[in-house]
């Protein structure tokens, strides 16, 4: 038999256990060597504090109230950790990426960092944790009166009530000695985490060693085992389908959603790949958890039928003698009141002093974070009254509501209350249109609504609510009972508060969502958190205004330590190429810190003390869209100018082009009228000269008419230079005047041919033409083509060097139109000057011979065009060659 | 903000990884649907379902999942082939062994 004193003892030696283990590990990590401390095997265990004292000592109560329905309260969670890839490794991630310390900084962070819901979350976390605090005290203690009881001295409530208190003050204490020793960045506590998973590991063997006990050592194996329960009270299995189907729906919702939870399974994480692990880890732990409590139920009832249910797991053993079992029970019952208990004192004394006390101290004190004193003081102290008052807050409750039945129902009023997190959380999560109005709106609506249909009519109708208030509704409202809202009457309690907290609050938060428009800020934390995959980056809490560095340092050394703030500053000024500690208070830098800091006291207070130096308290949408302006103008303007340099360059080209051409032009034309007044001199010299010698005197007649004829040919010779001269500026300045009519290319040939054989001219040309080839039909005018073949024919007959000159015509039509090519058999003209042939005063050989200016194949160019053709000059035919092309059009027309 | 354009075609590996994620992500559908099957027997006539029957069948479901969850996460703790590893660590280099 174990007398209370040796149960104290044992008690005190687990606890001095406890904070040795603690001890060691946060030892083990200041030394730098984490290790173990972070595998995932310690994080799967620091999971189990899901499994409280209400779920050590009660599932197997539960069971006997309700059969297999107890294990609903893991089947939820068993789903969100199997499921892990929707939603864990998500807020696993953002909890990375945010610094996120609390369930209540993730919804404050994701909506613009809003100092409002971290404060309404907080409320919740700290209503819904109070009395579940009282539950584990009070199973604690209970235990502790098993024991006494049965050593014979039978315990009043006083030593219940002081058990309690006990317990409790040795919890603030190890949890204040381990959860604030420092204010770690990462807000992980070695030392905790590694105690709570030793206690894991302790209730876990403590309710495996009892079931194992019952089934094979009481039962005598598993059929029996089996046979047993089949001729037990809970054979039947009394399924009610709403309330399977709500807690499965409600464990899984408070699993993500219980402050305590929130913190082992996202602060506390170390690694994204320890959730993999604790995907198959932590359910096979449930299942381990929840494989004997059917079994030490059935057992129980049988050895024990008119005992308390909720004790079987230590009674049953003690009934039965087995006392150092009995024992390793009550350590694990202890081991499950006070993990829970420690870790739900960190979250909620992390919530209260991060969203309720920072922003009041801020607030109080408007000379800025940088004036005096320490903030790391501040923060921890606040934390340790947090804790103290969350403790003290759960003993109270503890002792007004008088240890009673009532506590056995507030742990899945807890539940429910938390889970009124869960609509703002994953529409936070996954949908960016969920705004702060709208979480603001589904949050205090489905916090009303689960208060006042299960929170407050669970005090009975002494607290709040009165008899008549339940049972009729407020004012005689017959709609509005607690219990039957809308009408809606015969549900269980439980799916009737659930069903329309949830609903109301879901539709609250997306109306609210719809018909709200997010900050700029908002919407930012929004695509971050919800793109979490795709780009890891903090939304910067300010834009301009560059803060002093030395403040932000001095800021920085009062949260992170000196030696870590000057740390930070000093590795960012080196990377900035800086010496010494103050690097360039630049945005990104400014960024990071904020999320150090936000790391220590959360997003809303880092955002509030870093943008007390930096000025700007946060983005307004007028900053965000005066920033798009300047970078639209910006790029504009800096596209015009690249346009512009573009003309500019084309421009420049096309100047040179024309510069080129107009110095050719000014050469062309000092050319023309040097050659000009050359050709006219020439005639013009020999006229005067003949008619001088003519008025000299008298002579023969013979003579007189020689030297008249001379100056008549030199006067027809200028007179056909000037003509051509005139024709041809004619014919540029675009003043001729064609007579279009129908004609026959072989009669026009025929013109041009007679033409020149009646030249007077000693060499004889033979032409070889081809007259079928040559009726072709065209409209034209036939005097200007004429002019053109006249003036190729006399230049064959003029140049062809050849013994006997000898001309080409050959005449093709087809679809381009008509070729007509003069083809003789000369040298052909040299490849040089075969581009300048059709300029003015182009001549080849000695002027002797050419009898003309050198304007002829010009105006022919210019004819030709005039007639919409084209004339050049084909190389490589065995002598000079020019090709004439007389457009298609004319000559179809006249077909 | 502008992404990356999504590969369209996958080399073998990545593809059996994307295929592993969808497995993971029916895992818990398909457990939520087996967990809500004894709502059926209740809807049957009035011989009521057997704790011990039932709890055979809840516990194996739940030890099928796990196995799974297991099978799975073994192979999805890699590092995801086509993802570039996460490039804001924010100094956060603390790994467990």
């Amino acid at each position: 038999m174990i007398g209370f004193n040796v149960l104290v003892l044992v008690c005190l030696a687990y606890a001095a256990l406890l904070f040795v283990v603690a001890f060691a590990a946060e030892k083990r990590a200041e030394r730098g060597t984490v290790g173990w401390l972070r595998s995932p095997l310690i994080y799967t265990l620091s999971l189990s504090i899901y499994c409280t004292a209400w779920t050590f000592y009660g599932a197997v109560g539960y069971a006997v109230r309700s059969g297999l329905e107890f294990v609903t309260i893991y089947l939820g969670p068993t789903l969100v950790m199997v499921g892990w890839w929707w939603l864990v490794r998500k807020l696993v991630r953002i909890g990375r990426a945010q610094r996120i310390t609390s369930i209540a900084d993730l919804i404050s962070s994701r909506y613009g960092k809003s100092t409002l819901l971290g404060v309404i979350v907080t409320l919740l976390a700290v209503i819904g944790t109070t009395p579940y605090i009282a539950l584990q005290l009070q199973s604690v203690s209970l235990s502790f009166s098993v024991f006494s009881a049965e050593g014979g001295a039978m315990p009043d409530f006083e030593a219940l009530d002081n058990t309690a208190l006990v317990v409790a003050a040795g919890l603030a204490l190890f949890t204040i000695l381990f959860g604030t020793r420092s204010l770690d960045v990462n807000e992980r506590h070695h030392g905790v985490v590694t105690a709570i998973a030793l206690e894991a590991v302790v209730k876990l063997i403590a309710l495996i060693a009892v079931g194992v006990f019952v089934v094979w050592g009481v039962a005598g194996g598993p059929a029996e085992m089996m046979a047993q329960i089949d001729a037990s009270k809970i054979a039947e299995w009394q399924l009610d389908g709403g309330r399977w189907a709500t807690l499965i729906f409600l464990s899984a919702a408070a699993f993500v959603c219980l402050p305590r939870m929130f913190h082992v399974m996202v602060v506390e994480n170390a690694d994204e790949r320890h959730v993999a692990v604790a995907s198959w880890a932590f359910p096979l732990y449930l299942f381990a958890m929840s494989l004997f409590v059917i079994p030490i139920a059935v057992i129980g009832l049988s050895v024990l039928p008119g005992e308390n249910p909720d004790l079987y797991v230590l009674t049953v053993p003690l009934a039965l003698d087995q006392d150092s079992l009995a024992m390793l029970s009550f350590l694990g019952g202890f081991s499950s009141a006070t993990s829970m208990v420690i870790v739900a004192a960190i979250a909620v004394s992390t919530m209260v002093s991060n969203h309720i006390v920072m922003p009041i101290w801020l607030s109080a004190r408007q000379g800025g974070a940088s004036m005096s004193g320490d903030v790391r003081e501040v923060v921890l102290l606040s934390r340790r009254i947090s804790i103290g008052a969350v403790l003290a807050l759960g003993y109270l409750y503890f002792r007004l509501s008088g240890g009673g039945a009532a506590l056995a129902a507030i742990g899945l009023i807890a539940f429910a209350g938390v889970a009124q997190v869960l609509p703002a959380l994953l529409g936070g999560l996954f949908w960016r249109g969920a705004t702060r109005r709208g979480a603001a709106i589904g949050l205090t609506l489905g916090f009303a609504v689960w208060a006042y249909t299960m929170f407050l009519p669970s005090f009975g109708d002494s607290f709040v609510l009165s008899a008549a208030v339940l049972a009729d509704g407020p004012w005689g409202i017959g709609w509005l009972r607690p219990h039957a809202l809308f009408g809606i009457d015969g549900l269980d309690p439980v799916v009737h508060a659930v069903f329309w907290s949830m609903v109301i609050n879901s539709s609250g938060f997306f109306l609210g969502s719809l018909f709200s428009f997010p900050a700029p800020l908002e919407r930012l934390q929004g695509a971050q958190f919800v793109n979490i995959d795709d780009h890891v980056r903090n939304a910067p809490g300010w834009t301009h205004s560059p803060a002093e560095a030395e403040d932000l340092l001095i800021m920085a050394q009062r949260i992170l330590g000196p030696a870590e703030a000057q740390a930070v500053f000093e590795a960012e000024a080196r990377a900035q190429g800086k010496a010494g500690y103050l690097p360039n208070p630049s945005p990104d830098f400014v960024e990071r810190l904020e999320r150090q800091l936000a790391g220590s006291v959360g997003a809303a207070t880092a955002q509030a003390m870093v943008a007390q130096i930096t000025g700007g308290a946060s983005v307004s949408v007028e900053d965000l869209l005066a920033v798009a302006d300047e970078t639209a103008q910006i790029m504009e303007y800096s596209s015009q100018l690249e346009t512009q340099s573009q003309e500019l360059s084309r421009t420049a080209a096309q100047l040179r082009e024309a510069n080129e051409k107009l110095t050719q032009l000014s050469i062309q034309k000092d050319a023309f009228l040097s050659q000009i007044s050359h050709e006219l001199r020439t005639p013009m010299t020999s006229i005067r000269a003949f008619s001088e010698i003519l008025m000299a005197g008298p002579m023969s007649e013979a003579d007189q008419t020689r030297f008249s004829t001379i100056i008549h040919d030199e006067a027809i010779r200028l007179t056909r230079l000037l003509d051509d001269l005139l024709d041809l500026s004619v014919l540029e300045n675009g003043e001729v005047s064609l007579n279009w009519q129908d004609a026959n290319l072989h009669s026009v040939l025929d013109r041009a041919v007679a033409a020149t054989s009646s030249m007077d001219g000693e060499r004889p040309l033979a032409i070889r033409r081809d007259a079928r080839a040559e009726d072709v039909a065209l409209v034209t005018d036939p005097d200007r083509l004429a002019q053109v073949f006249i003036n190729l024919i006399a230049n064959a007959r003029k140049y062809c060097d050849a013994e006997a000159p000898e001309l080409r015509i050959e005449v093709t039509s087809g679809e381009a139109g008509v070729t007509v090519d003069f083809v003789d058999n000369g040298a052909g003209i040299p490849k040089a000057s075969q581009s300048m042939i059709f300029e003015k005063f182009a001549r080849l050989t000695d002027q002797g011979r050419a009898g003309g200016a050198g304007l002829g194949l010009a105006i022919c160019r210019e004819i030709v065009a005039k007639l919409g053709g084209d004339i050049g000059y084909l190389p490589d035919q065995g002598g000079a060659a020019f090709r004439v092309t007389l457009p298609a059009a004319q000559a179809k027309a006249a077909e | 903000m502008s992404r990356p354009p999504a590969t369209v075609f996958l080399e073998r590996r990545s593809y059996r990884r994307r295929r592993l994620t969808d497995a993971a992500r029916m895992l818990p559908l398909v457990g939520a649907l087996l967990f809500l099957v004894p709502l059926l027997w209740a809807g049957g006539d009035d011989s009521a379902a057997r704790t011990a029957a039932g709890g055979v069948f809840i516990f194996a479901v739940w030890g099928a999942l796990i196995v799974i969850a297991g099978a799975l996460s073994r192979h999805l703790i890699r590092p995801d082939p086509d993802r570039a590893p996460d490039g804001d660590g924010a100094g956060d280099t603390e790994r467990g062994a």
